[in-house]
């Protein structure tokens, strides 16, 4: 028996909808056998996971502290991903953002005002903006694989940023620590609610994904975004510039993971450390797939990423499972995503005999 | 009589509630660790030590140990996670847990942290570190004497001030021995990558080092001097088992004496914020036994750590200058802890510059 | 032995994982499938090697399992990739993430521990040889394997017939189908093969290199082994060289360290990928040596119009 693709003639709507909640409720199932398998009680299991989270303020206020960066970087990698552009490096650009946005709480630390912060942000937006020009340019001028530029400019600006805080930028009263000054309150992010980490970032947040959305569907670049993604050809007839959406694309996911990157350290971290994200940029990836390319989608599946992040932690607490269990819940969702989108655009057909060659060589059964 | 007979039933049922309650209400104890427990260095010492508390005390608390949590912000939630779970005394084990505990702790006053390797207090945090040092200092004069070139390889992960202490240490002991004694350091930027510590094991030794010792957590610099023929120290635990011939010893982390007793100062209500730094003394650092070298060696070895552990010897005794030849201690002067918890400058004979 | 000779001996062994893994990717991108998730499957070759490896004492079974481990978690991305046509490099990234995660589940067990070790194998009277002997002839048996893969894999790209089909395919795919090759076959072949070799890589790292099993322990090898691939322009045979040359950085800036050289060692860590970037520079500003090496279809789903 073989398994045969049916294009749909047009895209399933029902499929569309469904997709995304198979893939959670498919999910739930295997991790119900894995926590089994591992001995813990499946059904407390997925609820220390993925219910107990959602119970107290604090951990939902953490929920969103976690997804914030998530989805700042996802929504800009939609829009790359959309124009066929894959920006995979938005972890070096979250970095570059953060590197750049601290400089000025660091070399001018007496630079206290009220436009210390919103300055902070606009450099950590340029500095992920021209962090992420390099991948683009090289695609543009020579054709570079941007792939793999992006990808190996994430360990250059790792290393750059463990470099500088344990040099020329670490606290001179630091006792000899890694690590920045700590940010004044007036290069500190303000925090929405009193006693909690959650901060003004989830305002960015919406902000950016509105901002997103309208521009997909509002405006002629949203429309040239998603015509040279899916049609380069037919774009190029048109008139649409390759060269333009390129760098206009990675400009905005850079700027966008920078900015996640000086929210992140102008808020919860709270000075430039030598650590200061655990992947985001590539969980974004993730969430940008999750959400299927969509700014609002996005916005739901980054809470639910970071529901597996929280979760994660709390399994790791409250059962003593291994931090790892978080990487498999999320390796599998996407999987099971990517894989039930495929239902939207095809049908399946199982055929148990195969279907004669036209010259007869080789059938797909593989 | 009927009011007597109340107040006794009265009396009973508090006291009842009271022990019941007792009897229900263990102690929490909550552990924040960077590594798995199985790393077979730093996070593998601290688990070691929270199984002799449950051993010791075990009846009397409950031991969450979270094992992997990065560093960062991530860790702030994971810490008020334990405050919030109810532990009332929380050891966070990795320097980079320093502000994320001062700031739960802030939040949680009657909670208890105690945060390892940092430099920060609050009234309801302390921080507690091991004076490896001590240790370091007597493998340094081991080296020294076993060494056929006057060269040592010391492999380390970053430049911390517990890392500069540790390599200035190990060059003061060997310097008591030989005064012309060299040091070749390679930094792999890391505290767990066996890969890569072989690698930089390799490199020392074909750089022709026959002695290497190791600031890092695995065993894979040992397992490269076994197969050369040539000898290295175990870090963290005993690692005699990986490498039964090119172990000299090893400088080993008992954190269990100290995890005991703070719990019981806890439970006891003695519990104040006094940063501690315990030794050979106390127990918290030890040496595994000395092993493939002559009896003289061992036996002088064994001074030297008997001096140190009495405190009759600190291995931080002037005459100290630093790489510039400046005098940072004169004789008969013992550089205070403050000094050597900041420390960021290397003693002289290093070549090495310190990396920036 | 002299330090030249040393230093060159590990630089041999320490090029050997990146080598095997790139040498798997090289072929799976040849058939036109660009599959991001190397570091996945080297990490679960890594832990499903060591723990075979250890709980039967023979190191040989487990070199085979982590060779199963690698292709099996690549005929999960095949599966999706090809079967079903989900995004390639969405899928490479949650191979990863799976990888990472699964591998530190399975290995709890096994951390810690010392498992067999490999010895290596003297072939009589040439390992003697003066310098050439220690570094070609005395080596560990899987270094010979990965310099006998690479003359295979080249032998069998460039000189047989189904060499041949795998290119066609990588090139075009659409004109690959039209005269009746099975597109997905080939590719999930490729795929599978690929899932091996980079299993056997991560292997060679909890098995020969160190003997022991820790959580990410390929520490981003699989990732250095895709820039690799492009690094060789798809040969393998530059493939090989590269690799000595990555695996030249990073033994050598432990070298540059020992003899006193003080450059901040994170500059010299970040060499290799800053050279891959300019190599990539290179590469593709010269559009023959693209045109006549990239496979035109890479990282393109193919679906037989029916």
């Amino acid at each position: 028996m073989r398994i045969e693709l049916i294009r749909r003639p047009e895209r399933s709507t029902t499929m569309a909808f469904l997709s995304p909640l198979l893939a959670i409720v498919l999910t739930v199932v295997v991790g119900f056998f894995i926590f089994a398998a591992i001995g813990v009680d499946p059904f407390r299991g997925l609820y220390v996971y993925f219910v107990e989270p959602l119970t107290t303020d604090w951990s939902i206020q953490e929920l969103i502290v976690k997804a914030i960066p998530i989805i700042l970087i996802a929504v800009g990698l939609a829009l790359c991903y959309l124009s066929n552009n894959w920006n995979i490096g938005a972890e070096g650009q979250f970095t570059a953002g953060a590197i750049a946005g601290s400089a000025l709480p660091i070399l001018l630390p007496d630079v206290q005002n009220f436009a210390t912060l919103p300055l902070m942000l606009l450099m950590g937006i340029a500095g992920g903006m021209l962090y992420a020009a390099i991948p683009a340019l090289l695609k543009i001028r020579f054709g570079t694989n941007e792939i793999l530029t992006s990808l190996m400019l994430v360990y250059v600006s790792l290393l750059f940023l463990d470099w500088i805080v344990r040099g020329p930028w670490r606290n001179p009263q630091g006792y000899g620590f890694p690590g920045s000054v700590d940010f004044s309150d007036a290069a500190t992010i303000p925090i929405l609610v009193e006693g909690s980490r959650l901060h003004l970032g989830l305002v960015l947040v919406i902000v950016a994904v509105l901002a997103a959305w309208f521009l997909l569907r509002r405006t002629i670049t949203g429309f040239e975004i998603s015509v040279l993604g899916q049609a380069p050809r037919a774009g190029a007839f048109a008139g649409f510039s390759r060269t333009r959406m390129i760098l206009l694309t990675f400009m905005i996911s850079g700027g966008l993971a920078g900015l996640a990157g000086i929210s992140e350290v102008a808020g919860p971290v709270g000075k430039l450390d030598v650590v200061i994200s655990p992947g985001y940029g590539f969980t974004a990836i993730i969430v940008a797939f999750l959400g299927r390319l969509n700014p609002i989608a996005i916005l739901v599946a980054g809470f639910v990423l970071a529901l597996t992040y929280i979760g994660g932690e709390a399994a790791q607490i409250t059962l003593g499972l291994s931090s790892k269990t978080a990487n498999v819940f999320q390796g599998m969702l996407l999987f099971f995503v990517l894989a039930c989108d495929s239902f939207i655009l095809y049908r399946i057909r199982f055929v148990s005999k195969p279907r004669a060659q036209p010259s007869g060589i080789a059938n797909a059964s593989g | 009589m009927l009011k007597r007979l109340m107040t006794t039933a009265a009396a009973l049922l508090l006291a009842f509630a009271v022990g019941g309650a007792h009897a229900q209400e263990k102690l929490k104890v909550g552990f924040i660790n960077v590594g798995p427990k199985t790393d077979g260095g730093w996070t593998q010492g601290h688990w070691t030590g929270a199984e002799k508390l449950k051993a010791a005390l075990g009846d009397k608390i409950e031991i969450t140990f979270v094992e992997d949590v990065k560093e960062g912000p991530d860790s702030e939630r994971a810490i008020e996670a334990l405050a919030r779970a109810g532990n009332k005394l929380i050891f966070t084990t990795s320097f980079g847990f320093m502000d994320p505990t001062l700031k739960v702790a802030e939040k949680f006053p009657d909670v208890k942290f105690e945060h390892a390797t940092g430099v920060k207090t609050a009234p309801n945090m302390t921080f507690y570190n091991a004076r490896f040092y001590q240790g370091r200092y007597i493998i340094g004069q081991i080296a020294a004497k076993l060494s056929k070139k006057g060269v040592a390889g010391y492999i380390v992960s970053v430049p911390i001030p517990e890392v500069v202490m540790g390599i200035n240490s190990f060059m003061l002991g060997a310097q008591s021995v030989n005064p012309d004694f060299k040091l070749k350091i390679v930094w792999i930027n890391s505290w767990m990558d066996p890969a890569k510590e072989a690698d930089a094991a390799k490199a020392l030794f074909d750089q022709g080092v026959d002695i290497i010792t190791q600031h890092t957590d695995s065993t894979a610099p040992l397992k490269i001097a076994q197969e050369r023929g040539l000898f290295g120290f175990g870090q963290s635990h005993d690692m005699l088992d990986a490498a039964p011939k090119a172990q000299l010893t090893a400088i080993v982390d008992n954190w269990g004496p100290y995890y005991i007793a703070r719990t019981q100062a806890v439970l006891d209500g003695t519990w104040a914020s006094q940063a501690s730094w315990d030794g050979l003394k106390e127990g918290t650092v030890q040496m595994s036994p000395y092993t493939n070298m002559s009896a003289d060696v061992a036996k002088a070895a064994e001074e030297i750590q008997a001096k140190i552990s009495s405190g009759e010897f600190h291995p931080f005794t002037g005459p100290i200058s630093d790489q510039d030849g400046k005098e940072r201690y004169a004789a008969g002067v013992v550089a205070p802890d403050g000094d050597l918890l900041g420390m960021n400058w290397y003693v002289k004979g290093i070549d090495d510059k310190l990396p920036q | 032995m002299p330090v030249a000779e040393a230093i060159i001996l590990t630089i041999i062994t320490a090029s050997i994982p990146l080598l095997l893994a790139a040498l798997g990717e090289l072929v799976a991108e040849r058939s036109g499938v660009l599959n991001l998730g190397v570091e996945g499957m080297m990490i679960m070759g890594a832990v499903s090697g060591f723990a075979v490896s250890y709980s039967t004492g023979s190191p040989l079974l487990g070199l085979v399992a982590a060779m199963a481990a690698g292709a099996a978690m690549a005929a999960l991305f095949g599966f999706l990739t090809l079967v079903l046509v989900a995004n390639q490099v969405a899928t490479g990234l949650a191979l990863t993430l799976l990888g990472l995660g699964l591998s530190g589940l399975i290995g709890v067990p096994f951390a810690g521990v010392s498992g067999p070790r490999v010895a290596n194998v003297h072939i009589p009277v040439l390992s003697d040889l003066p310098f050439f002997g220690p570094i070609l002839f005395s080596q560990d048996p899987v270094v010979y394997l990965a310099i006998a893969l690479v003359f295979g894999v080249s032998w069998f790209l460039f000189r047989t017939r189904a060499g041949l089909v795998l290119r066609a395919v990588g090139d075009n795919h659409a004109s690959a189908h039209a005269l009746g090759y099975s597109v997905i076959r080939v590719r999930f072949l490729a795929v599978l093969f690929g899932g091996a070799c980079a299993g056997l890589g991560g292997a060679y790292l909890s098995i020969v290199y160190t003997a022991q099993w820790l959580e990410n322990m390929t520490a981003g090898r699989g990732w250095i082994a895709l820039a690799l691939v492009v690094f060789a322009t798809w040969l393998p045979m530059r493939l090989a060289i590269g690799g000595l040359l990555f695996g030249a950085v990073g033994i050598l800036q432990l070298h540059a360290q020992a003899f006193g050289i003080g450059i901040p060692s994170q500059f010299l860590l970040s060499l290799p990928y800053l050279t891959t970037i300019v190599v990539l520079v290179i590469i593709s500003r010269n559009q023959a040596l693209m045109r006549s090496n990239t496979p035109a279809c890479l990282g393109r789903s193919f679906v037989p119009d029916r």
